[in-house]
C-alpha cells in the first residue's frame, strides 16, 4: 500500500518537473523571437572586456539622448577579454564587441563573425585607448619609479593572466618594448619578464578588473594596469596612485560590429557614435584617452605624454606579436608563463 | 518508562516493515525504468561527458594535465583541507547533534532551524561576508585573507549541516535503556558514550562525513574570493578548474575534474563499506 502511493507520488513529481520544464522552455523560445521582430524593444547586446564599464556607463545614457540612440536599450556583459571573445566565438548572442586587445576581435574575423573591415575607418576601429601604468600603494611606499624597480628584491608584482586577460599581454608588452628597445633586441625583453613573472608574480587573476581587486585586498606591492583603471579606482577613494613610468606603452581598445546581429543600423549608429567629439570628451572623462586629437588637446594635463610611448605597430603589429609572444604553443612569453605557474 | 515500553515494539515493527519492502514490495519495471533513465540523465550523461572531455588529448594527456605541478598542488590542498574539515565537522557536529537531541534550552527550535542555513546561502555570499570579518579590513583584527585557515573555515561554513543532519536522527532513536542499564552498573559518562552511543552512531558519522568530504572537494563559491586562489598555496582545485576554462584550456579543466570524481568516489565508496561494515558487526 504504502509503496504504492510513494510510487505515485513520484511520478506525480516527474510528471509535473517535466511539464514546468516544457512550459518554461516554448515561453522563452516565443519570448526570444518577439523581442527579435519587435522594432520597439531594440536591445543591444554589449559584450566587452573587463573595466570599460565605467565608460560605457556614460557612453550609453549619452547615446540613448541622441536621436539614433532614442529607444535603444542594451545589455552589457564585462570580463576577460580572451574568454569574452571565446563566448561570442562559441555562440554568445552578442551586437557589438569591444576587446582589450586585436587578436580577440581577429577571433572573431575568423570565425566570419566580424567583417574583415571592421579596422577600416580613420582610427583603425580603435575609439578609445589608454597607456600601461603602474599602481602603488598610497605615498608610494617603495619609491618605484620604473620598469626595473619592479625586479628589486621582494617585490610582489600583481597582473592577470596573459591567456585570458587583454590588460596582461599589454602589461607584459610594456617592460618588453623598453627593454628590447621596440623589439629589436627580443632576448633583452625576454629576460626580463623571465625575472618578472618567474620571481615576482605570485597570483593570477583572470581579467584586470580582478587584478585590481586582488590589490586592493591587500595582495601585492604593485599593480600593473591601464591608467584608466588607476584613475578609476584612485576616484574611488582607493588607497592608491599611479606612475606612468617614462617609457611605456600604448594601449588601444578596438570595438567591432558583429555581422549576425539583428539589429545593423542601430549597432553602426552605436559604433560611429563612439568617435563622435562628444563621446571623445566622456571618454576622457572617464579615464579613457581620446583619440580624437581636438579633444585630447583638452586633456594633456589629464594624459601627459610619456617620454617614450611604443606602441604594437613598432613591435610588427598584433599579427606577428601574437604569434611570437603569445601564441599557447609556440609563443615564448606564454612558455615562460607556463614554466613559471604550471 | 511507558515511553520505553511504546518505543520498543513500534521499532521493532518498522524493522519488520523495512525488510519485508526490500524483498517484496518493489516497484515495479516502471519505477526501476524511470529510476535509471533519470540516474542517466542528470548524473550518468554528464560525467560520461566530462570523461570524454578529459580525454580529448588521449589518457597521456589527462595523466599530464593532472600532474602539472599547479594542477596537483591544487588538487593534494584540496583533498588534505576537505579531510581536515570532514574530521572537524565529525566531532564538532556530533556535539552540536548532541546537544540538539538531548539538551533543552530556551531557543532550541531557533538554533535547530539554523544548522540548516548555510544550504541556502548562495556560496559566493558566504565568501563575502567571509572576506569582509576575517579579510584585510577585518573588524575584529583577524586578517586570514590567502590562507589556508581562511579555506578551512570557508569550507567548515559550508559543510556544517552534513554530519549534525545525518546524526541527529540516530541519536534521537539510540537506546536509552542501555546508556541507564551501563550507568546504574558504574560506567562514566565517557565510557557510556564509548561502548554504547559511539557504535550506534559510527555509520551516520561516516555518511556525513563523506558528503561533507564530498561537498567540500567541489566547493567553488565560498572560497574563491576569501582564498583568494594563489597558485600551490590556496588554489583548490574548483578554481584551478575555472581558471583552466577561462584561459581556454578545457581538456585540462575536464582532466582534473575527472581526479576530483575519482577522489570522491573512491572516498565516498570506502566509508560506505565500512559503515555497513560496523552496521553488520553491530547486529552480529
Amino acid at each position: 500500500m504504502k509503496s504504492k502511493s510513494t510510487v505515485l507520488a513520484l511520478l506525480a513529481a516527474l510528471v509535473a518537473l517535466v511539464v514546468v520544464g516544457c512550459g518554461g522552455g516554448s515561453s522563452d523560445e516565443a519570448g526570444g523571437s518577439d523581442s527579435g521582430n519587435d522594432d520597439a524593444s531594440t536591445k543591444l547586446s554589449l559584450v566587452a572586456y573587463a573595466v570599460p564599464k565605467v565608460g560605457f556607463d556614460k557612453i550609453i545614457p549619452a547615446f540613448q539622448a541622441t536621436p539614433e540612440g532614442r529607444g535603444v536599450g542594451f545589455s552589457q556583459s564585462y570580463g576577460a577579454s580572451g574568454d569574452q571573445s571565446r563566448k561570442v566565438e562559441a555562440g554568445l548572442e552578442t551586437d557589438v564587441v569591444n576587446f582589450s586587445v586585436e587578436p580577440d576581435v581577429t577571433r572573431l574575423v575568423d570565425a566570419g563573425l566580424v567583417d574583415t573591415d571592421w579596422n577600416a575607418n580613420e582610427h583603425r576601429g580603435i575609439p578609445f585607448g589608454s597607456v600601461v601604468t603602474i599602481v602603488v600603494r598610497r605615498g608610494n611606499p617603495l619609491g618605484i619609479r620604473d620598469w626595473d624597480d619592479l625586479l628589486r628584491d621582494g617585490v610582489e608584482v600583481v597582473t592577470p593572466n596573459p591567456f585570458s586577460s587583454g590588460s596582461a599581454k599589454w602589461n607584459l608588452l610594456a617592460p618588453y618594448a623598453d627593454k628590447s628597445n621596440g623589439g629589436r633586441d627580443p632576448q633583452a625583453g625576454l629576460d626580463y619578464l623571465q625575472r618578472l613573472i618567474g620571481e615576482h608574480i605570485r597570483v593570477q587573476p583572470r581579467s584586470g578588473r580582478e587584478a585590481t581587486e586582488t590589490f586592493l585586498q591587500g595582495t601585492g606591492d604593485v599593480l600593473l594596469s591601464y591608467e584608466n583603471e588607476a584613475y578609476f579606482i584612485e576616484e574611488q577613494g582607493e588607497e592608491v596612485e599611479h606612475i606612468n613610468p617614462a617609457v611605456t606603452f600604448k594601449i588601444e581598445n578596438p570595438v567591432a560590429v558583429v555581422n549576425r546581429t539583428k539589429f545593423p543600423r542601430e549597432t553602426q549608429a552605436f559604433v560611429d557614435y563612439l568617435y563622435t567629439p562628444e563621446a571623445q570628451r566622456l571618454w576622457a572623462e572617464a579615464g579613457f584617452r581620446p583619440v580624437d586629437t581636438t579633444v585630447a588637446a583638452d586633456f594633456t594635463d589629464k594624459f601627459p605624454e610619456p617620454e617614450t610611448l611604443w606602441t604594437i605597430e613598432d613591435l610588427g603589429g598584433w599579427g606577428s606579436v601574437n604569434d611570437e609572444l603569445f601564441d599557447e604553443e609556440n609563443g615564448s612569453v606564454a612558455q615562460i608563463y607556463d614554466e613559471a605557474t604550471s | 518508562m511507558s515511553t520505553v515500553v511504546q518505543a520498543r515494539p513500534e521499532s521493532g515493527a518498522r524493522r519488520r516493515g523495512r525488510r519485508a519492502r526490500s524483498y517484496g514490495g518493489g516497484v515495479g519495471p516502471l519505477g526501476i525504468g524511470v529510476a535509471t533513465l533519470w540516474l542517466s540523465i542528470i548524473v550518468l550523461l554528464p560525467l560520461a561527458a566530462v570523461l570524454a572531455k578529459s580525454l580529448e588529448d588521449g589518457p597521456a594527456g589527462l595523466w599530464d594535465a593532472i600532474t602539472a605541478p599547479s594542477a596537483r598542488a591544487a588538487l593534494i590542498l584540496t583533498v588534505a583541507i576537505s579531510a581536515v574539515v570532514a574530521l572537524i565537522n565529525v566531532v564538532v557536529g556530533t556535539l552540536i547533534a548532541w546537544v540538539l537531541v538531548r539538551d533543552e534550552f530556551p531557543g532550541k527550535g531557533f538554533v535547530n532551524a539554523l544548522i540548516d542555513l548555510p544550504f541556502a546561502l548562495p556560496t559566493i555570499v558566504a565568501s563575502i561576508v567571509l572576506l569582509s570579518l576575517y579579510g584585510p579590513n577585518s573588524p575584529v583584527d583577524i586578517d586570514l585573507y590567502a590562507t589556508r585557515p581562511a579555506l578551512v573555515i570557508a569550507l567548515l561554513f559550508v559543510t556544517l549541516p552534513f554530519v549534525v543532519r545525518s546524526v541527529q536522527p540516530v541519536l534521537i532513536e539510540v537506546d536509552r535503556e542501555a546508556e541507564q542499564a551501563a550507568a546504574s552498573l558504574g560506567a562514566g559518562n565517557w565510557t557510556i558514550f564509548r561502548r554504547i552511543v559511539l557504535p550506534a552512531l559510527v555509520p551516520a558519522l561516516l555518511g556525513g562525513a563523506g558528503l561533507a568530504f564530498a561537498r567540500a572537494i567541489g566547493e567553488f563559491g565560498s572560497v574563491v574570493l576569501i582564498g583568494g586562489g594563489i597558485p600551490r598555496e590556496t588554489e583548490v582545485a574548483s578554481q584551478y578548474i575555472a581558471k583552466q576554462i577561462e584561459i581556454d584550456r578545457p581538456e585540462s579543466a575536464a582532466a582534473v575534474s575527472v581526479a576530483l570524481l575519482i577522489i570522491a568516489f573512491v572516498v565516498l565508496f570506502a566509508l560506505r563499506l565500512a559503515a555497513s561494515r560496523t552496521q553488520r558487526h553491530e547486529r552480529g
